[in-house]
């Protein structure tokens, strides 16, 4: 082995070094060359821009009831010979700007989507690793209740957590705990598939030599789960958050639209879309296509991401 | 080498490449050689000198991106590295058998061994059923499973280590092939039972006049096993002669190396030789001989020139200590 | 009972008393229930007696299921013994919930494993792999400290310091074994357990591990337990051997001993089946059977239906570990009543 004069690179020079690194890793290669991918990520930029900064660009605040004109209730979008150039998309029936009310209903339906994957992340990872590295009863108790959950679909589920909330909050602040409504019930119907997931890995992975050096020496088992198992089990984990994060969209947009999810006064593209169904087949059909329309790009280009994660992750994985 | 008969084997110039994105990597760079019928030729090389690759190429199973990039491999006297993949099918189990190292998914575990012995059989040879069974059950006496009749319709989970690597080397044996690869198929087993597989090889191979392809890690097993024997390094064969003669004075610095390098009974609490540094990988071969930089013998053109195969009686050595040209 | 006599006046430094553990490799209890089937106790290692002395080199040898690996794994306390019990420089196991061992004694034991790429935290660089121990007994504190003795750790296994930078993928099976033999050392245990730490590498690499395993033995005084299914290596490397069969010792002898007068038909078999490298062309007595099912052992002695010299006794009675004139123990009736060929 040649001897070299023991030298640390500065940190400068390490993350430059390492982004050069990533940029050539497999992973990103693999991206830069799937014209799908890079427009669906382009996409998805675009959703969330929008989202993030709809306060600024959105010609009208559809939240603030002392702008909206009513009277300007069911104007057709724009290019129509009856529409005007200040409401791109038109407006719904109570006079708000369809545009506007897209952007700031994208913000809720990725606030929602974002939180309750996050918290369905850290549930079910949190019981996985539990379940997979300790065994026993726990493991036999917490797959049981997996089980159990696993056998009504989602969807019911939130309804059922909605549900409840709506019988137990009080009629007033319902409004404004529809969002936290809505994150713990999605969250709460989703971790079962997090911690499957983690437990399999965990089991497969602490049966390592790793693992079991780590034991020898004397680390602590939460110790052994952070800081061993953790970085280890998590590679499936972000390809299913990936995905889930469009189910979650498309569930918020499902109890929105069934009148559970988001109030009328604070939509979000479900609730758009709701309000533009009854008015579908009488003409104005703008209130429901073009809220429906951006659903179906953003939930589109997060899954295309999705997929091409899991496929690049895939060879990794053994 | 013995006379002038057709080589049952014959491999000219292989070259397998791996065409990745940052470059092609030669995994088995211009390699020959040869093998009589009846004859075991043991290839032996640490990991990463390409010879299950070169077993692989031999029977077409090279894993993509994988490919031959270059050379011959003829089978008694037609070339097969050139056929498609239904007349490939047609040589595989009927003319060239094979064993591979681990005998746990060597065998489907959805079938019986008996099913999967008479489908062989049956796949090859134009027999009856009744009269294959019948084959069957003579073979897996023939590699030593007692109460054969029985186990024919047992599932390979149902026997141990040892008695599905016979079961392998029955499956192999089964369509009567003329040459058998065999890929590390005692490197699994315990010491008891390498043993008896090994005798067991040796004597199938005898009886049913197979020659074998052996294919190994283990000096052990090739002095045990084979007639000649081949020493790859980085893709390449360094070496290649009769076994004896091989081990016991061997021309190339790594053979000679390896060999000091293993350790044997009785010496005991002495320090090992050993050859320093570890095999190039296949993105860093050095220029020349693919050794230079660990061979305690290199000299001048060792750098500059990879050596060819040098004749020295009946044995080859790509060094060019042995360069027969030079003055010495 | 008798042991090899301990010359030295030293007390060893590891003890094992009749330790024997069993897993329990049962169906699950619905199973067992619809299936009527019975709890089954896979009895890894019974009855297992040795001494460690400061300094030697211990080969415990056999096939796979004889229980050398668990042994292993019972001294350096991953699971307690279900019989038996096991002392280190005088100190006992203890039976508390946060393992077999208190931290003192945990930070002078280590162990090394033997595939070099489940071994190493893939997702760790070099520098934290090699630390661990350091930090979690606290040996030292300071980034620079750890970082000094990581550097110095580094160069005593063949590394260089730009190598801590580095993730295992990177390297190849014999340099992350030396990664492995680092991280053991770094918090200076004065003993190492070492599961068959060479037998996935090539016979190359192999050498140069076992060389620098036998420096280190040298330069810092360690104690090896080396477990190995190869004799060759174990010839190599040991002061003394144990042989062991389906959980039981049957032969416990100095290294030179053993390899050139083997007692036990089962040590014997084991010798004779080392393929001749040096085709010497030795006359080898032929090898029977495979290991048993260590679920059903044979009754008596375990080893009887394999064995040359099995008579009606062997079938019925277990045989007891015996001191030989030489100072061998050896477990064996054929051995003890005269009946095996010198």
């Amino acid at each position: 082995m040649s001897e070299r004069a023991p030298t640390r690179p500065s940190s400068a020079t390490v993350t430059r070094g390492s982004l050069v690194r990533a940029w050539n890793s497999d992973l990103l290669y693999s991206f830069r060359h799937s014209p799908v991918t890079v427009a669906a990520a382009a996409l998805t930029l675009v959703c969330l821009g929008g989202a993030v900064f709809a306060p600024w660009i959105a010609p009208h605040n559809p939240f603030d009831l002392a702008s909206v004109n009513l009277l300007d209730s069911f104007t057709p979008p724009g290019w129509n010979a009856h529409g005007k150039a200040s409401y791109l998309l038109g407006t719904d029936n109570q006079g708000r700007d369809v545009l506007s009310a897209i952007l700031y209903g994208t913000r809720i339906s990725l606030t929602v989507g974002v939180a309750a994957v996050v918290f369905s992340l850290a549930l079910g990872v949190s019981v996985g690793l539990l379940s997979g590295y300790l065994g026993g009863r726990l493991d036999a108790l917490l797959m049981r209740i997996a089980d159990v959950q696993l056998s009504f679909p989602a969807i019911l589920i939130a309804l059922l957590i909605d549900g409840v909330a709506h019988v137990a909050l009080p009629r007033a602040s319902q409004g404004s705990m529809a969002v936290y409504v809505l994150i713990l019930a999605i969250g709460l119907s989703g971790w079962v598939q997090y911690a499957r997931t983690v437990r399999g890995s965990t089991l497969v992975e602490k049966n390592k030599e790793y693992i079991q050096a780590a034991r020898v020496i004397g680390r602590h088992p939460a110790a052994i789960m952070l800081h061993h198992l953790l970085p280890n089990v998590m590679g499936p984990v972000l390809v299913i958050a990936t995905i889930q994060l469009a189910t979650a969209i498309i569930t918020e947009a499902t109890l929105s639209f069934l009148g559970v999810g988001m109030p009328p006064t604070t939509p979000s593209l479900g609730t758009l879309i709701r309000v533009g169904n009854d008015f579908l087949f009488s003409g104005e059909w703008w209130i429901a296509v073009f809220p429906g329309a951006a659903l179906v790009v953003l939930v589109l280009s997060v899954n295309l991401l999705g997929d091409w994660l899991r496929d690049a992750l895939n060879p990794k994985l053994r | 080498m013995t006379g002038p008969q057709i080589p049952l084997l014959e491999v000219r110039n292989l070259r397998v490449e791996f065409p990745t994105r940052h470059g092609t990597l030669v995994a088995v760079d211009d390699v020959s050689f040869a093998i009589a019928p009846g004859e075991v030729l043991g290839v032996v090389g640490e990991s990463g000198a390409g010879k299950s690759l070169t077993g692989m190429a031999i029977i077409g199973l090279l894993e993509r991106p994988g490919r031959i990039a270059a050379g011959e491999i003829l089978l008694e006297g037609g070339r097969i590295d050139n056929l498609d993949r239904a007349a490939l099918r047609r040589i595989r189990g009927r003319r060239v058998g094979a064993i591979f190292q681990d005998p746990l998914t060597s065998l489907d575990p959805l079938y019986t061994i008996g099913r999967q012995i008479t489908e062989t059989i049956l796949a090859h040879l134009s027999v009856s059923r009744r009269e294959a069974r019948e084959r069957a059950i003579a073979l897996l006496a023939e590699v030593g499973l007692a109460a054969p009749e029985r186990r024919l319709d047992q599932y390979p989970h149902q026997f141990s280590g040892g008695m599905r690597q016979r079961v392998v080397i029955a499956l192999a044996l089964c369509a009567e092939p003329r040459l058998i690869i065999a890929d590390e198929p005692t490197t699994a087993l315990d010491v008891s039972t390498q043993a008896q597989i090994i005798t067991l090889l040796q004597r199938l191979s005898q009886q049913h006049g197979a020659a074998v392809l052996l294919i190994t890690h283990d000096m052990g097993v090739i002095a045990e096993t084979a007639h000649r024997v081949a020493v790859m390094y980085s893709g390449r064969i360094a070496e290649i002669g009769p076994v004896r003669s091989v081990i016991h004075s061997p021309f190339h610095p790594y053979t000679a190396g390896l060999m000091r390098s293993i350790p044997r009974i009785g010496r005991t609490g002495t320090r090992l030789a050993q050859i320093d540094g570890a095999m190039p990988r296949l993105d860093a071969i050095p220029s020349g001989c693919a050794f230079h930089p660990r061979c305690p013998q290199r000299f001048a053109p060792c750098e500059r020139q990879r050596p060819p195969l040098f004749r020295i009686g009946d044995r080859l050595a790509a060094c060019w200590l042995h360069d027969d040209s030079r003055s010495i | 009972m008798t042991t090899v006599a301990a010359s030295e006046g030293a007390p060893p430094l590891i003890a094992l008393h009749a330790v024997g553990r069993d897993f329990d490799v049962s169906k699950p209890w619905l199973n067992r229930v619809l299936e009527r089937t019975p709890r089954q106790l896979l009895r890894a290692v019974d009855d297992f007696s040795v001494q460690v002395r400061k300094g030697e080199t211990m080969a415990l040898v056999g096939e796979s299921g004889c229980g050398k690996s668990t042994v292993a794994r019972l001294i350096v306390g991953l699971f307690p013994p279900s019989r038996g019990s096991i002392e280190f420089d005088g100190n006992a196991q203890t039976t508390s919930t946060a393992g077999a061992w208190g931290p003192e004694v945990r930070r002078r034991m280590q162990m090394i494993f033997q595939d070099p790429y489940a071994s190493l935290n893939p997702r760790w660089r070099v520098m934290d792999i090699v630390a661990e121990p350091l930090l979690a007994h606290g040996v030292l504190t300071r980034r620079a400290d750890l970082q000094a003795r990581v550097f110095e750790l580094l160069g005593q296994v063949g590394l260089t310091p730009a190598d801590g930078d580095k993730y295992p993928h990177e390297f190849s099976g014999g340099q992350r074994q030396r990664i492995s033999i680092a991280r053991a050392l770094s918090s200076a245990p004065e003993f190492l357990a070492c599961d068959e730490p060479t037998s996935a590498l090539d016979v190359s690499v192999q050498a140069q591990i076992l060389n620098l395993m036998k420096d280190l033995q040298d330069r810092l005084g360690l104690t090896y337990l080396f477990i190995s299914h190869n004799l060759a290596v174990v010839s190599a490397m040991a002061t003394r051997v144990g042989v062991m069969y389906l959980g039981r010792l049957v032969e416990l002898a100095d290294a030179a001993m053993l390899f050139a007068r083997p007692r036990h038909p089962y040590t014997r078999m084991l010798l004779d089946a080392i393929p001749d490298i040096e085709m010497s062309g030795r006359p080898r007595t032929p090898v029977a059977g495979e290991v048993a099912n260590p679920l059903e052992p044979p009754p008596g002695c375990a080893f009887h239906p394999r064995c040359p010299l099995s008579n009606q006794r062997c079938r019925i009675e277990r045989p007891e570990l015996k001191a030989e004139p030489e100072g061998a123990l050896v477990a064996c009736h054929a051995v003890a009543e005269g009946r095996a060929p010198a």
